[in-house]
């Protein structure tokens, strides 16, 4: 101990304590201080990248599974909207099928009508036509009966006789 | 095949050193006188460890030239007297500066006066019967001898003898400023500490978060004392205000003790002064940055009987001195401890002059250097984690009780 006490010395003391508060203020400012907050923030940098791979994996998560519900409700609603067409195209076809019925038979009838119609007008002409031929030809045979006299006389005398007879 | 090399290389090197050893060993045997003795060895030791005042690498023994460079001497006598160290001649001369004579004996420097005689003393402690009749330890100092200065130099400086045991020079000593050996050390390895962190600092603004080259190396041993020591010990609140002291604690440790494995052989952490230091400061920070929590802790125990609190405040509040005080001293005697050993083994070396010791010794010099080399990185880290302990229980704040 005695030995440890003389070998103290004062301005070992003195110095040490000076450079090393020396050192310690400038490596504090120059060394510590840039390379802890250097690695502070990487390591915070990296915190944060892992804390947004998580968020992102269970926000990724999320869409999958609200895209499968979405697919889900898709393909229900694809089965509902073509149940639907397929009706509404039946409904459409036999509607059409109906209408082009109806329509058919009311031109149908509508033609019947007219061909009715037209029959009789043809048959009405027809009539008038062959009447006028008959006359026609009625009128040309007493003209050539009637074109002599003695035919005129034969001709009256045949009616007479007719008349006659009557 | 490499291995076979590196293997050869080693006995080859084994064999040289005990070859030089016992031929310096025959050597000296021959000459009688200057055979090395046990105490030259001791002696030897303990210049090592002790600072001095020059930076003296090695001594040429035939010429008597020392190599190495001056420091600066700065003492204080009723008065600042500067000087350069070489003004000393290794010791051989008295410096005048002022009014005043200084001698350098033994790496301590005393003020002296020519004319008047150099006291050489014993200590003794004695127990005597004062006036009242109590016992009252005293020491008493024994005059063994008084010398004038030229008897001085004739026995001790220039002959290179030693005082008696336990003798010291009982002459006035001045306050030592002076530009050591240690505290030029101190101020080299600063600046290699600075000029690293600040190179490392600075790679991590070119690279954005990332550091390059040193900085590269150094980051997972600071993040080992910030994850390791730190936030364990003192908690994530407020470890951030003592990171700086803690880091810059423990790499000056591991340098300086690093250093001192160094052939140049400098120790600084086996100064008791240096480790007091950082006890002190340690003590310090504790002291006041504590929280309220840790004063009522020792003044005012919670959770024991009154009576007990009352005997516990004492015990506490030596406690906290003690705690920092069981820090300088098993820093100081670990690095010293070690150094004390492989001096000794490496000493053996020489004692031993014989094939077989010899390369033993060394052998066993190099695991124990090895050791070292793992206690220097070792001692640093009890430092810190004790020292972030203690900062930890004075920014406790009860709530994990």
């Amino acid at each position: 101990m005695e030995k440890l006490i003389n070998e103290f010395s004062i301005g070992m003391f003195f110095w040490q304590t000076l450079l090393f508060l020396v050192l310690l203020f400038l490596l504090r400012k120059f060394a510590w201080k840039p390379i802890l907050k250097a690695v502070n923030s990487r390591e915070e940098n990296i915190q944060d990248a892992l804390d947004m791979a998580v968020k992102t994996k269970a926000e990724m998560k999320k869409l999958q599974t609200q895209n499968e519900n979405l697919v889900k409700e898709a393909r229900v609603e694809r089965d509902q909207m073509i149940k639907e067409a397929k009706e509404t195209g039946n409904k459409l076809v036999e509607d059409s099928k109906k209408k082009a019925k109806e329509e058919a038979d009311k031109i149908i009838e509508n033609a019947r009508a007219s061909i009715n119609s037209e029959k009789n007008a043809a048959i009405a002409e027809l009539k008038g036509q062959v009447a006028s031929v008959a006359l026609e030809i009625a009128e040309k045979m007493l003209r050539e009966e009637l074109s002599s006299s003695d035919k005129q006389k034969t001709l009256a005398s045949k009616l007479a006789e007719d008349i006659s007879l009557n | 095949m490499i291995l076979k090399f590196i293997l050869n290389t080693f006995i080859l090197t084994m064999l040289t050193f005990s070859l030089s050893a016992e031929e310096t060993g025959s050597h000296e045997h021959s000459e009688g006188e200057k055979g090395l003795t046990k105490e030259e060895i001791d002696e030897g030791i303990d210049h090592h460890l002790q600072d001095a005042h020059s930076f003296h690498l090695m001594t040429n023994e035939e010429t008597g030239a020392h190599y190495g460079f001056p420091l600066p001497v700065i003492l204080w006598d009723d008065g600042l007297h500067m000087f350069m160290s070489s003004a000393f001649h290794h010791g051989e001369d008295l410096v005048k500066s002022g009014d005043k004579t200084f001698m350098l004996f033994h790496n301590k420097i005393y003020s002296i006066n020519e004319s008047e005689p150099i006291f050489i003393s014993k200590k003794r402690d004695t127990t005597i019967i004062n006036k009242e009749g109590k016992e009252e330890e005293i020491t008493v100092t024994d005059t063994i001898h008084s010398y004038s200065y030229s008897e001085f130099e004739q026995n001790f400086i220039s002959h290179e003898g030693h005082l008696p045991e336990e003798a010291f020079i009982a002459n006035a000593k001045p306050i030592d400023f002076s530009i050591t050996k240690n505290v030029f050390l101190i101020i080299v390895i600063g600046l290699i500490l600075f000029l690293m962190f600040f190179f490392a600092a600075r790679s991590y603004k070119k690279h954005g978060y990332l550091p390059s080259g040193l900085g590269r190396f150094l980051e997972p041993i600071i993040l080992f004392v910030r994850d390791n020591i730190a936030k364990p010990n003192i908690g994530e609140k407020h470890y951030k205000r003592y990171m700086g002291f803690l880091l810059t604690v423990f790499f000056f440790i591991w340098i300086v003790n690093l250093f001192g494995l160094t052939p140049i052989g400098v120790n600084i952490t086996n100064n008791i002064a240096v480790t007091s230091a950082l006890a002190v400061m340690v003590y310090l920070i504790t002291t006041f940055t504590a929280k309220k929590n840790y004063w009522l802790h020792i003044f005012w125990m919670p959770g024991v009987p009154v009576p007990m609190k009352f005997i516990l405040a004492p015990i506490e509040l030596l406690g906290t001195i003690i705690k920092p005080f069981s820090l300088l001293i098993r820093l100081y005697a670990n690095i010293t401890a070690g150094h004390i050993v492989i001096m000794s083994i490496l000493a053996m070396m020489m004692f031993l002059s014989s094939w077989i010791g010899s390369s033993l010794s060394f052998f066993l010099a190099i695991v124990l250097g090895i050791l070292e080399l793992l206690v220097a990185a070792l001692q640093a880290y009890i430092f810190t984690m004790l020292s972030a302990l203690y900062f930890g229980s004075a920014v406790d704040e009860g709530d994990h009780h």
